[in-house]
């Protein structure tokens, strides 16, 4: 009846993971609870979680981003705490359960906190940016929204029922074969990723489909903003490079549920393919990662420098060209794994080249910056950090490019602080950078930026106070992955990375209090004109919140910089007197069709995983019934009138032009 | 003609799959027709190369493949309706990306594990030692 | 799938074709979805070359067991290649008959296309069950996992395709050529005729060149 899944799968004898998901447990109960209690039920169904609108849909991508990264942070100060006593010692991790811990850290941080972000944003201002009322499919969007949270509920679940995956961040074979992982922590791995990789694969195309096709008028493509280029370039290499994920994966599913041979040690298997398709996907996977985070930058630099953005069409040749060499590099993750040296050398060429664009965008910022009057608020010092930073991240990683370094240095903790120097000093920096710059324009007042800056300053030194040592005992030949070790030249280098975790945990803890701070005070921090960080691109040019269709016209583009050449006319009073003419509006409607396909999805997922087949075929009949339902809706979508339109945004218009004079009578 | 032509006529650009016909229905037909009577033709050919000793054995995969692609650009010809017009630059070059990437992940593994059973003896063959 | 009405979009027809370098706007509902599928179809095009080059890197990985010249009957994949061929210039006729809103030529067209589907569908079938009852099954060697997998995955893809056919049959038996409608339909052409081009490939790279090598 249920296949595999008995009382056993849960883990009673382990104090840790009970302790940790009772707690989660019960604050998931009190807000259900809380919001059942206080009546919001109803508002959350209607306005969040049926919601076809890409701001809020990038906004809960944030969230779950946001979430998630507390899961994987509390994964990596585990992992920090255990190495600074585990000398001598067999620290409080069992193997077994260290194991899991690294792998849940590596696939939570990459799939479900770093992709979340990156994707949130990017659904949260493209469209804005391209001057549109929403993205090329809603619905699709909500569907690729709710698929990656089913992603992340299952690798959640696994906390409580059975048990995570001990094979890494990528299960490599042989060791993730039936074989040798014969419980169902890397079927969680496999079936999360899976129906997450089509969350994310359906918000690619996506966003590729509203970049290409959906653009306001006059805004060509040598006119958007940097921002929608990199975004452009992201979800290309989602669209190409997902695929091969997706195949890789299935493939390791055939192994471990019908018994093929791909990977395996026996029948003719090579566990070497596995490799290589895994980093054909994950190379770009970095870039997929890093690319908006510098669109992010170049949009925040250019803003808090009053100037154009230096090198505009040089940026952009830079992201198209990272876009295809990044397909050009895979081979250096496994320099050491016998390919000759004709192989060896060309990847690792492709791979210094690679930095090559990047460098020139480090430029491109630094000359922006140069002659500007630069504003040092939050977004822009969480982009110098990142610039300090991630020239760092950049030359270790040049380093590792060079084949014959990289025998000395692969798998070392070396090449764990060098992935984290770029992940966190450019990812993880560039969304909170995004974060802070764009969350006025989502919810109409500001980020409080003191505790801002104290989150930052404690990011900032926690990260070098935890990795600098890493680099260091890398090259004193220790090994990623360690439950314990008896060297005494590592133990205090490690001791001083778990002081680093604390300060990071300082920053988070900044960020809560930032967040819980600035609601509290959002009168006070309210900002009325749309604006509040003198833009320069179209989001700014529509009040904030934005209303559900964005922009009551849409707004003609004539050149680069859209907004500040609207602000720049109407500063010179060239700006005819001419009403704007207002139509109505279609909108498309509000549909529980993600939510209820995540539903089956997750249904499906855990009935895979357990071996419960009737409840697969159940969910797989669900899903598709949801399609059929969706596909037979008379009416997709609905119309606000031209009057509304116009109500809505005089009153709106009302409220800036009197903020605006008020600031000019000062 | 229909809903779909309507759009056309005032727009740059087109969707993937469709046609810019200025004919009527019978043209169309004969346009599937005419990638039909090629698709067979090619594929016939490719049957038949497979199975002859009447060319040169080592040419056989080279025509093969050359056949396969002459007979992709027939479809996408005659079926899909990607063509080098200006109304579909945008569908070319997604196209071009897609295939640029195709290449590169068959041919990059090709070369990487023809390199690495190479240099590293697959691990069935390392069984068989052992035993 | 819905996609966003721009009104925008059509009604200054002097400003549209101004210059082909400047940009008129949001595209209609029509471009955007089929682009976007489009871009669908290419990324299942990646997904399959990680399928081609898995096989094509296992295809000497026998085991000791049968390898394709051993297995392959030509014959039967010449009749399958022709059933997919019909049901591609079937299903071109379909697209035809929707433009011209001709619901009987339509249905036809379509049952047609599916039939000749479902023939292909049982003919590999048939090649499967075959090749499992000689001993020959995925779990064999490397090499019939990567074969399996490859051509059950385009297999699998035209089931996928038949369910969406008939869906799409449905749908305008009860609703007729609405224009959404007729924009799945386009998207359903492109899926069909894509399938075709993925099976140039299977029948070249693992039975022509499989028997012939």
């Amino acid at each position: 009846m249920f296949g595999k899944l008995t009382w056993a799968a849960i883990p009673i004898d382990q104090p840790i993971p009970m302790i940790a998901s009772g707690v989660v447990a019960l604050a998931i109960l009190a807000i259900l609870a809380w919001v059942v209690i206080k009546g919001h039920l109803p508002y959350l169904w209607h306005e969040w979680i049926t919601s076809v609108d890409h701001k809020r849909i990038g906004v809960m991508y944030t969230l779950l981003a946001m979430v998630m990264l507390l899961r994987g942070f509390a994964d990596a100060i585990m992992m920090r705490a255990q190495q600074s006593v585990a000398f001598h010692s067999q620290g409080f991790l069992p193997p077994e359960h260290y194991d899991q811990i690294f792998s849940a850290h590596g696939t939570i941080m990459i799939f479900f906190v770093a992709m979340p972000f990156v994707i949130g944003l990017m659904n949260l201002v493209v469209p804005l940016q391209l001057g549109v009322r929403d993205v090329a499919f809603p619905t699709l969007n909500s569907v690729g929204f709710w698929l990656t949270a089913t992603g992340a509920l299952l690798v959640n679940i696994s906390l409580v029922v059975g048990e995570f995956a001990r094979t890494g961040w990528l299960p490599y074979p042989p060791l993730s074969e039936l074989a040798y992982s014969p419980g169902v922590g890397v079927d969680y791995y496999l079936w999360s990723l899976q129906i997450a990789g089509v969350g994310t694969l359906v918000s690619g195309i996506n966003l590729v489909t509203t970049v290409l096709k959906v653009r306001t008028r006059g805004m060509t493509y040598l006119r958007m903003p940097m921002f929608c280029w990199t975004a452009l370039a992201t979800n290309l290499l989602i669209v190409a490079a997902f695929p091969i994920l997706t195949a890789t994966l299935a493939m390791l599913l055939l192994d471990r549920y019908l018994g093929f041979h791909f990977f395996t040690n026996d029948g003719g298997g090579n566990m070497m393919m596995f490799m290589n398709l895994i980093w054909a996907w994950g190379h770009p996977e970095v870039y997929i990662l890093v690319l908006p985070a510098f669109g992010i930058f170049s949009e925040v630099v250019s803003t808090f420098s009053g100037k154009p953005l230096f090198g505009y069409r040089s940026m952009v040749l830079a992201t198209m060209a990272i876009c295809v060499i990044s397909f050009m590099v895979w081979l250096h993750h496994f320099f050491t794994m016998g390919a000759g040296p004709d192989v060896n050398a060309i990847f690792g060429i492709a791979s210094m080249i690679i930095a090559v664009p990047t460098g020139v965008k480090i430029y491109n910022w630094l000359f922006t910056m140069y002659g500007g009057r630069v504003r040092f608020e939050t977004p822009l010092l969480w982009s110098i950090g990142f610039m300090v930073t991630f020239i760092i991240g950049g030359l270790t990683g040049v380093l590792l490019a060079v084949p014959p370094a990289d025998f000395v240095l692969h798998n070392s903790l070396f090449l764990v602080a060098h992935f984290h120097n770029v992940i966190i000093g450019g990812v993880l920096f560039g969304a909170f950078a995004g974060y802070t710059y764009w969350f006025p324009k989502a919810f109409g007042f500001k980020l409080h930026e003191g505790l801002g800056q104290a989150a930052f300053w404690c990011w900032q030194v926690g990260f070098y106070v935890a990795f600098m040592p890493l680099y260091a005992v890398g090259l004193l030949g220790m090994t990623r992955r360690m439950q314990h070790y008896d060297v005494p030249e590592w133990h205090p280098w490690l001791i001083v990375a778990g002081f680093g975790a604390a300060l990071i945990l300082c920053g988070i803890v900044f960020q809560i209090l930032q967040l819980v701070v600035s609601i509290r005070q959002r009168a006070r921090l309210a900002d009325k004109t749309g604006d509040p960080w003198d833009g320069r691109s179209l989001e700014w040019a529509t009040s904030s919140p934005p209303p559900v269709f964005n922009f009551a016209v849409l707004p003609d583009v004539s050149g680069e910089d859209a907004f500040w050449r609207i602000k720049k006319r109407a500063a010179e009073g060239t700006v005819s007197d001419e009403k704007p003419e207002y139509r109505d509006i279609e909108m498309p409607r509000n549909s529980p069709t993600g939510f209820v396909c995540a539903f089956f999805a997750t249904m499906m997922g855990f009935a895979l995983i357990w071996h419960i087949w009737w409840m697969v075929a159940a969910g797989a009949i669900g899903a598709f019934a949801t399609f059929i339902v969706f596909a037979w809706r008379d009416h997709d979508e609905y119309v606000i009138p031209a009057d509304e339109v116009a109500r809505i945004d005089r009153s709106s218009n009302a409220q800036r032009q009197a903020i605006l004079s008020a600031q000019a009578a000062r | 003609m229909s809903n779909a032509h309507h759009e056309l006529d005032d727009c740059i650009d087109l969707a993937p799959g469709d046609e810019h016909v200025e004919g009527g229905i019978g043209q169309r037909v004969i346009g599937y027709l005419t990638g039909l009577g090629l698709a067979i033709l090619l594929t016939a050919t490719s049957f038949f190369v497979a199975g002859t000793d009447l060319v040169w054995q080592p040419s056989i995969p080279v025509a093969l493949i050359v056949l396969a692609i002459a007979q992709m650009g027939v479809h996408l010809v005659f079926f899909l309706h990607i063509t080098t017009g200006p109304d579909n630059t945008n569908n070319v070059l997604a196209l071009a990306f897609g295939v640029l990437i195709v290449f590169l992940v068959i041919g990059g593994s090709l070369w990487i594990m023809a390199n690495l059973n190479h240099n590293m003896m697959p691990m069935d063959e390392i069984m068989q030692m052992q035993r | 799938m819905s996609t966003v009405a721009f009104a925008e979009t059509h009604d200054d027809p002097n400003t549209l074709r101004a210059s082909s370098r400047s940009w008129s706007g949001p595209a209609s509902k029509r471009i955007v979805t089929g682009y976007g599928f489009w871009i669908f179809i290419l990324s299942d095009m990646v997904m399959f070359s990680a399928f081609f080059a898995s096989y094509a890197v296992l295809v000497g990985q026998t085991a000791g067991g049968p390898s394709g010249r051993d297995l392959f009957d030509l014959r039967s994949v010449a009749m399958e290649t022709g059933f997919l061929l019909a049901s591609s210039f079937t299903c071109g006729l379909a697209t035809i008959s929707a433009d011209a809103r001709q619901t009987t030529w339509f249905q036809l067209a379509m049952a047609v296309t599916c039939v000749f589907g479902l023939a292909f569908l049982i003919l590999e079938g048939r090649e499967f069950a075959a090749l499992v009852t000689q001993g020959a099954g995925p779990t064999r060697s490397a090499f019939l996992s990567a074969f399996f997998t490859l051509v059950g995955c385009h297999g699998l893809h035209v089931s996928a395709g038949i369910l969406w056919l008939l869906t799409m049959m449905a749908q305008v038996f009860t609703k007729g050529f609405r224009p959404d409608i007729q924009r799945r339909i386009l998207c359903f052409a492109l899926f069909w005729h894509a399938l075709d081009i993925i099976w140039i490939a299977v029948f070249t790279i693992v039975y022509l060149l499989g028997s012939a090598a």
